[in-house]
């Protein structure tokens, strides 16, 4: 079968075939290269959102006129670290974390080297996304649940957190989706995985079929992660009358 | 008498800005234990803030606020979260957690003070039976129409047992006959309970409807104050007479003569009243105002009319509209001395 799609493909003009084939049918190549992507993209999220959730509930809840608001200089600290952090280019953040990652992981290539540098790229990104999730917050409810006696902590953990889960998770999403896809260019600093699959052996040694084959396993990763996010952001939001529909449904 | 449970003493909001505002400017205002009391005026006149300014929602710029005898604005930030959970609120919007359902909102406070769950559930399905929802305990509020959406907010605001319950344009999302349901309701609350309660509203059918008492706000300064009866029968003030006159004439232009008001029973058709007097007898009347009102699902129409200077004139008209079928008169006597009813 493999000589089969050898001459297929060498028949469609790829000169490499022999070798493209051996490399991606080689037991562990395609496996190997989805967990590696897969560890990247866990741990560099978790992370982004250890740093990045708390500091967007401060962006919101810190500001004048927020349920705690802070020093206005503190305030436009962060804001400035979090836009600076953001406008570097991740590629260029990559290398400069380098040293960063040295002391934290005790090297700075690699797979495991990247999740610092992937951490510090997409935590104020996802600081950003959490922030515009909260500020959706009906400004009343707050209100309420200042009326009712309720402490700063107790209105993020009870109510803004919960009000807007819908919200956070499709952010959520996204955000993890970003950070699959910074993670894919991370295979220019050693680390593995889908995106380094591509990028040195696709591109680097022009494999074109090894090329797509990876791209179309990221797209497929992509296609989950969103298909799985919007499922459980719909699912969780009270506000749409799906269990009306659902009673219906059953009644039928 | 009765205790003062909410005393204002030269309360005084400013908001700092570009151009500051003073939304409040000096209020003196005690409300004591039992009242219904309505605070009422035009939007703008800063009824919003001074409702926020007794649960301290907004700090005040200048003055004191005592609640039940403790001088709020003496207290720490968690000082005041404690009192607050005895002061009860209802919004316009219900500000329900759209997340939560029905119970879940109506637990919410009791967990906030760590009720246990079960006796929390239990106080919840107590509250749900007096505002009349046991059945939507396991809905959300999506699912709930405005009126329905309140009695939950309502129910979630007693589970605490709050002393005193503060209503800010409560009813003005609500139809009329929903919002009579839930003035219905906060009376019931009052007189049961015994809870005070402090309205702000800007529709003087609120205040009718069940206010043993008003202030009139106008401009951050409170105008008028007293029972219901006293400022809508003599309104002293300007702003007062615009509210208790809506589309009335200033005093000083209303007409000399005779002062009549008429009734169109509800469900019959509207005869063209006015019309007809002046072409079956010539005589032309003024009308000084007109309401129509929904009383059990009739349409009930009143106006105010002035008849002519002229006592011959004016005789005519009113054995005119006497002889009508399904149209009651009265003559108002005392409408030059301020009374309209």
């Amino acid at each position: 079968m493999q000589a089969q799609l050898i001459s297929l493909l060498e028949s469609w003009g790829v000169n490499t075939a022999a070798d493209e084939v051996a490399y991606l049918l080689a037991p562990g190549t395609i496996p190997f290269a989805i967990l590696e992507t897969i560890y990247l993209t866990v741990f560099a999220t978790f992370f982004a959102y250890l740093i990045g959730l708390p500091l967007g509930i401060i962006l919101v809840t810190g500001e004048a006129g927020g349920i705690r608001p802070l020093p206005r200089g503190l305030m436009r600290a962060l804001n400035i670290i979090v836009n600076l952090l953001r406008s570097v280019p991740f590629t260029i953040l990559m290398v400069v974390c380098q040293p960063l990652a040295r002391l934290i992981v005790g090297t700075s290539i690699g797979t495991t080297a990247c999740i610092v540098s992937l951490t510090m790229a997409a935590a104020p990104f996802v600081a950003r996304v959490v922030e515009s999730s909260l500020r959706e917050m009906d400004h009343g409810v707050l209100e309420a649940a200042q009326a009712m006696g309720c402490s700063p902590w107790q209105i993020v953990t009870k109510v803004m957190i919960p009000e807007c889960k819908p919200s956070l998770i499709a952010g959520f999403t996204t955000a993890t989706i970003t950070i699959l896809s910074y993670g894919a260019m991370a295979g220019a600093i050693g680390a593995g995985g889908l995106g380094a699959m591509s990028l040195l052996r696709g591109y680097g040694r022009t494999w074109r079929v090894v090329l797509y084959v990876s791209v179309v396993l990221l797209v497929i990763l992509v296609q989950i992660i969103q298909s799985v996010g919007t499922a459980l952001c719909v699912k969780t939001d009270r506000r749409i009358n799906h269990t009306i529909k659902k009673k219906r449904g059953t009644k039928q | 008498m009765s205790q003062p449970i909410i005393e204002l003493r030269g309360l005084t909001k400013r908001f700092e800005g570009a151009d500051s505002v003073l939304a409040l400017d000096h209020i003196d205002l005690t409300v004591e234990q039992g009242q219904i009391y309505g605070i009422i005026g035009l939007s703008g006149a800063g009824k919003s803030t001074l409702v926020r300014c007794i649960n301290l929602l907004e700090k005040p710029t200048e003055g004191t606020v005592t609640v039940e005898g403790r001088e709020l604005t003496a207290l720490t930030e968690k000082e005041l979260r404690s009192v607050r959970k005895s002061i009860g609120m209802i919004f316009q919007h219900f500000n329900l957690l759209m997340q939560r359902t029905c119970l879940q909102n109506i637990t919410f406070p009791l967990e906030l003070v760590g009720t246990p769950r079960k006796e929390a559930r239990q106080r919840a399905m107590e509250l749900l039976k007096i505002v009349d929802l046991e059945s939507k305990a396991e809905a959300y509020p999506a699912q709930l129409s405005g009126g329905q959406k309140q009695r939950i907010a309502i129910a979630r605001t007693l589970a605490t047992d709050p002393k005193l319950l503060l209503c800010d344009e409560a009813t003005s999302a609500l139809d009329p006959k929903t919002t009579r349901d839930i003035l219905r309701l906060i009376q019931d609350i009052n007189r049961r309970l015994g809870i005070t309660v402090v309205i702000i509203t800007h529709d003087m059918k609120v205040i009718e409807e069940i206010c043993t008492h008003v202030a009139i706000l106008d401009h951050g300064h409170l105008v008028e104050r007293g029972t219901v009866e006293e400022v809508f029968s003599r309104p002293q003030s300007e702003a007062g007479r615009r509210l208790v006159y809506p589309d009335g004439v200033p005093l000083e232009l209303l007409p000399k003569g005779r002062v009549i008001r008429v009734a169109f029973n509800g469900g019959t058709a509207y005869q063209p009243l006015i019309a007809s007097l002046a072409m079956d007898c010539g005589v032309l009347v003024n009308i000084l105002g007109a309401d129509t009102r929904n009383i059990d699902g009739k349409a009930f129409g009143t106006m105010l009319l002035g008849l002519p200077e002229d006592p011959a004139q004016a005789q005519k008209a009113v054995n005119y509209i006497a002889a009508q079928k399904n149209i009651t008169m009265e003559e108002v006597r005392d409408y030059h001395a301020g009374t309209a009813d």
